[in-house]
């Protein structure tokens, strides 16, 4: 485990809610230590539409991906403090349609009390209808990183967050790394649509064997690079799946939304595992 | 396991509970499961959002009853119409099924402090939180007059139950199969004009839309419990958007599943939901 990337276990960015909602299925010692990525914040709010944002498929969901948010403001005035007071390990994603506002969001995200990390957001399904910087061009997706890293404390830590983009995501990975990347988040949603054409992001265990592909593709080409794996984990063997292809830490997405306690349950599981482990009779 | 106390009175829980009784009424498939902690917790108009297995998201089912006591313990009934793969698959499951819901979820009903006149309107399955809300208000000493309207006899739910929660009780079925003729929408203004203080409905979006513009019309308020997919049923997707007007008169969206289901009528922009 890198020392300088959070883990094992994250909430995935939009997937925890505000932080608020998984309060009530934290277990007895709420939220405390939970390393929590933020939805993804831009510097302006970004209304909510009523279209349908999230539609089931078979195996996986569909959601939107045009990234309402409340706004970097209403962030920081409400959400962050909450998530503090509640002791959670806030990494806050951030989306930018510009590279100036990412790094914008980055210099004020640096002066804000709690903030652990920032995680970039760089792997939209569709950046276009995201309205998001176009960060196809592994050499964009550096530029990004590279113009956060120069705003934010070099002793906290920044993912960036790839797509999973078989072909290129090793090239992506080692571009963001050099950029001064800690760590690479290896399975946004796939790209995908809803049936009436809109562009979606496929998530859930549907999404899982692209995203292992694309984790051990980075773990094997580019050893130094801790890569944090992302898509259909569930449980505590499907976190193994990851970890053992070489993955520092999971981040648990669309299973919360079939199960609140399933970051609580996975985070106590994996260390009663880690436990026992260690002991070597339990291997026999 | 997943189970846990929640430390709220009134915060929801995450258990494993079982199937106790299924049985037949017309279209709908009536549900008693056990579920520690959650009948406990209901407030009529809350949900339950039960796990489906190899779904990820989840199907909220409107709690028909709540028992203090059985011979399992405290127990909830939930209506299920099966309709999708989710729904179907709960419908068919035999007594002894283990069922992992989560409830009780959402903003509740509320109930007026004084004994005022009370019209409660529930069309199809959703008239199934019409009930226990009926029980509360008489207890308050509030004149209850319950309308259950349907597409049709097969999906009317519970009339003979109704003639023991209500005063007075009005059975509306689209083809008139059974009876009077037509919709709640059809007859809003006629049975709200009836002196009411207060309107409760549960139903689809245009009869909740007639229902709380008749509401307007004669003064009276009016409470509707919106039924919009909650893909989770706890905040966490954000994915049941509604939008409402605030009280600052700006336009927002909020999500059914936390800030709702139970919001003010006039609240909800119905043009564009």
């Amino acid at each position: 485990m890198s020392a300088v990337v959070p883990g094992p276990v994250m909430v995935a960015a939009g997937c925890g809610g505000t932080g608020r909602e998984l309060a009530a299925y934290a277990g007895p010692d709420g939220l405390a230590g939970l390393v929590f990525v933020t939805r993804s914040l831009t510097l302006d709010p970004r209304p909510a539409s009523t279209d349908p944002r999230v539609a089931e498929v078979p195996g996986g969901l569909l959601h939107d991906v045009r990234l309402p948010n409340p706004g970097l403001e209403h962030f920081l005035a409400t959400e962050l403090p909450w998530l503090v007071r509640a002791g959670v390990e806030v990494v806050v994603s951030v989306a930018g349609s510009t590279m100036g506002e990412y790094a914008d969001l980055a210099r004020r995200l640096s002066r804000a009390p709690g903030v652990a990390g920032l995680e970039v957001h760089l792997g939209s399904p569709d950046d276009v209808a995201a309205g998001v910087f176009e960060t196809r061009e592994p050499f964009h997706a550096a530029s990004v990183v590279a113009a956060v890293r120069r705003e934010f404390p070099a002793d906290r830590p920044v993912l960036a967050k790839l797509r999973p983009d078989a072909s290129r995501v090793v090239e992506g990975a080692r571009a963001c790394h050099e950029a001064g990347a800690t760590a690479v988040v290896v399975g946004n949603a796939v790209p995908a649509a809803f049936p009436d054409g809109r562009s979606a992001g496929l998530g859930g265990p549907a999404a899982a064997p692209v995203a292992l592909r694309c984790v051990l593709a980075v773990a094997r080409a580019l050893p130094a690079v801790p890569v944090v794996a992302c898509g259909g984990v569930h449980d505590v063997a499907s976190a193994r799946i990851y970890l053992e292809a070489g993955a520092v830490a999971v981040q648990v997405g669309s299973a919360l939304v079939h199960d609140p306690t399933t970051v609580t349950r996975l985070r106590a599981d994996l260390a009663a595992q880690h436990v026992s482990h260690s002991d070597p009779q339990e291997d026999a | 396991m997943a189970e846990r106390v929640a430390v709220g009175p009134h915060e929801p829980v995450h258990v494993v509970g079982e199937m106790v009784a299924t049985r037949r009424a017309g279209a709908y498939r009536h549900l008693t499961l056990t579920a520690p902690g959650v009948p406990e917790r209901f407030r009529a108009g809350t949900f339950v959002a039960v796990s489906v297995p190899g779904h990820t998201a989840r199907r909220a089912l409107w709690v028909h009853r709540v028992r203090a006591s059985s011979a399992y313990g405290p127990t909830l009934d939930v209506v299920v119409e099966p309709t999708g793969p989710g729904t179907t698959w709960l419908a068919s499951q035999p007594v002894g099924t283990p069922v992992t819901l989560t409830g009780p979820l959402g903003r509740p009903f509320a109930l007026p402090k004084d004994p005022v006149a009370c019209l409660l309107v529930g069309d199809g399955y959703a008239a199934a939180p019409m009930f226990p809300l009926a029980e509360r208000l008489r207890e308050r000493g509030c004149a209850v007059a319950l309308v259950v309207s349907a597409p049709d006899e097969s999906r009317l739910l519970s009339a003979l139950e109704a003639r023991r929660s209500a005063r007075s009780v009005t059975v509306l079925t689209a083809d008139g199969s059974v009876g009077r003729r037509g919709t709640a929408a059809d007859h809003a203004d006629e049975l709200v004009a009836r002196d009411v203080d207060v309107v409760y409905a549960a139903g689809p979006a245009p009869v909740l839309r007639a229902v709380a513009a008749a509401a307007e019309r004669h003064g009276a308020w009016s409470q509707v419990a919106v039924e919009v997919p909650t893909p989770c049923g706890t905040g966490l997707c954000h994915g049941c958007p509604l939008p409402v007007v605030g009280e600052d008169s700006v336009d927002r969206v909020v999500r059914a599943c936390t800030e709702g289901p139970v919001v003010r009528g006039d609240r909800v922009r119905w043009d564009v939901l």
